[in-house]
């Protein structure tokens, strides 16, 4: 298998729309796993997943999937499954007939549909509701009825455009138990959204794309040792945090210590991470305090957010 | 949400020749287009239009159920037949029942903003437009022939034994046979020019009406530029000709430059298919923008 084969890959892409720019010279390779897609509004989020499923053709470059081209769509969605956003259904359609099909149509046979229907159906908790109009379903319902339409065909590409809109909090939980079950067993899952502290919890990787441009792509705290105008933030739970605190001050590279109100923990920003984790041993060594914990505190996509993009959704 | 099955799974693979499965993805569209639109209320003009004849034939049939009739009214009666296939069936019922089903083939998925589902199955777009043209055709070439069918047998069940005579010993059936054919190569024909329309166009109503201006003023046209309208195909086939003895029905039903049935029905079909093909290039090119749409 050639490295192409196994991944989505963006070559030089850009989209206008007449003079509007979609998205401007993309480029990136992913590989299997989970990886979101973060952005402002109208920052090219739904553009590039349009361009990755077909529905919309580049103006400049190449898109391929797992190696298929979205011009062949009748080999491309054997393994694809895109959820969009558009909240919108044939007229009168029932949701097992709007998961049977497409399924009907992908060439399997009447009883293998119905299978793969039922068992799409169950997997996005609406088998008691299969049978009733979409007309009729709730908002959330409408968006795992999609989320089910896309997984049935069991594709190895699944692009999901907001999926967690308009879901509450249960379904929401059980929808990323779902997408993290998905990607442990080796799909591409490409998920935008913008409620960040979801996604950053099953998340492999990052795509932040801001005005039609990508910011940063790649692997979450790759993402983040890149970003070095912004000090590392490492959370320590331990005994002796004053302590600590001045031990760190010593670092030239620590710019905060900052004690947690219970005394049991300290917040380090630092320039130079590799560095206050050697002091760190160094202290553990000296007897000078004892560790319970230690996390980056904003190796994730929502730190990432905020130092590249910034919370009004401009460039930083 | 269940935990449901394994989700990797190999993808139904296809291991015939691929043209058993566009053959196959055709019926699924067809009898899913069918299945969702036949007997719908969008549809309750279409019915509405192919119908109307069937009152003007059965309510003499009920009022003038004892008057006597004789071979030349029913000369006469069958000369008006011709006349409505010609002017109401073909110009006007066929015609305005095909913009409205097969322009809304694919357009109406674009305003209803769900075109992007088909566009997200394994079928190839061509096979998109063949499944949806034939969901088309077979709409309204079975509502308008239901129609004929119910329109010749009261025009000719008012007549007795006279008419049994017309349609069984005579030329009757024979007519009506290419009455049909004519109603279906019509809904091909036109089918296939609103289709593409709809494809090229975000409101089809003025390509539409510019359309039937088109097939007024073709016979009046050029030999080659007659051969771009559908009405040059089917007036060769027509089995009883009308007289064009005032402007109106003259411009309607003007005589054109004699070709063979043969050559008109591969003409037509010809044309179809070369129309088809313009859709088929065009839809590989769309792409789903609802925003400007």
């Amino acid at each position: 298998m050639t490295p192409a084969a196994d991944r989505v890959v963006f070559e030089n892409v850009s989209k206008f729309y007449g003079e509007i720019l979609g998205v401007n010279r993309v480029s990136f390779s992913l590989e299997p796993g989970i990886t979101a897609l973060v952005g402002p509004n109208g920052s090219g989020k739904t553009t590039l997943m349009n361009l990755m499923t077909g529905l919309i053709r580049p103006t400049h470059g190449r898109v391929t999937v797992r190696g298929l081209s979205p011009g062949d769509p009748q080999e491309f969605f054997r393994h694809v499954g895109y959820c969009t956003q558009f909240d919108s259904f044939p007229h009168g359609v029932t949701g097992y007939d709007f998961i049977y099909w497409p399924l009907r149509l992908a060439g399997f046979s009447g009883a293998e549909a119905n299978r793969f229907s039922e068992e799409a159906l169950d997997r996005v908790g609406l088998r008691e509701a299969g049978m009733r109009r979409v007309a009729g379903y709730s908002k959330g319902m409408r968006q795992r009825v999609r989320l089910g339409q896309a997984i049935a065909h069991h594709p190895s590409v699944l692009v999901l455009d907001e999926p967690l809109n308009g879901l509450d909090p249960m379904a929401r939980a059980e929808s990323l138990a779902l997408f993290q079950e998905l990607g442990s067993q080796g799909l591409h899952l490409i998920i935008s959204s913008h409620i960040l502290e979801e996604v950053d919890r099953i998340s492999d990787r990052v795509i932040l794309i801001s005005n039609g441009f990508i910011v940063a792509e790649g692997r979450i705290h790759e993402v983040r040792r890149e970003v070095q105008d912004q000090p590392m933030q490492i959370l320590v739970r331990c005994s002796n945090a004053r302590g600590l605190a001045a031990e760190a001050f010593s670092l030239g590279d620590v710019v905060e210590a900052k004690l947690q109100k219970d005394g049991g923990g300290l917040l380090v920003r630092t320039t130079n991470a590799e560095k206050f984790y050697l002091l760190l041993n160094r202290a553990v060594t000296a007897g000078l305090v004892e560790i319970d914990t230690v996390a980056p505190a904003d190796d994730d996509v929502n730190s990432l957010y905020q130092y590249l993009i910034g919370s009004d959704g401009n460039l930083t | 949400m269940s935990d449901g099955a394994s989700a990797v799974r190999p993808p139904a693979e296809w291991t015939g020749p691929p043209w058993r499965l566009w053959v196959r993805q055709i019926g699924i569209l067809v009898r899913h287009e069918l299945r969702r639109s036949l007997f719908t209320r969008r549809r309750f003009w279409v019915f509405l239009l192919a119908f109307v004849p069937l009152l003007l034939f059965g309510v003499p049939w009920v009022v003038h159920s004892r008057q006597p009739v004789d071979a030349a009214a029913l000369e006469n009666q069958t000369q008006i037949f011709a006349g409505i296939m010609q002017l109401y069936y073909v110009r006007l019922g066929l015609f305005f029942a095909c913009m409205g089903v097969f322009t809304w083939l694919f357009r109406g998925e674009m305003v209803e903003r769900t075109l992007h589902y088909p566009f997200l199955t394994p079928v190839r777009r061509e096979v998109l437009v063949i499944g949806k043209f034939l969901a088309g055709a077979a709409i309204v070439i079975s509502v308008f022939e239901i129609s004929v069918l119910g329109s010749f047998f009261l025009l000719y069940g008012r007549f007795g034994k006279l008419g049994s005579a017309y349609v069984f010993d005579g030329p009757g059936l024979g007519q009506l046979g290419v009455y049909l054919l004519i109603i279906a190569l019509g809904a091909l024909g036109y089918g296939a020019v609103f289709l593409g329309l709809s494809l090229v166009f975000r409101n089809p109503i003025v390509p539409g009406a510019l359309f039937l201006g088109w097939e007024t003023i073709t016979p009046v046209l050029p030999g080659w530029l007659q051969m771009l309208s559908v009405t040059f195909y089917l007036k060769h086939l027509y089995p009883v000709s009308v007289p064009s003895n005032s402007f109106l029905l003259g411009l309607f039903t003007v005589s054109t430059g004699p070709i063979s049935s043969a050559v008109a029905v591969a003409g037509l079909l010809g044309f179809t298919v070369a129309v088809l093909a313009f859709s088929c290039y065009r839809i590989r090119r769309t792409e789903i923008t609802y925003s400007v749409d």
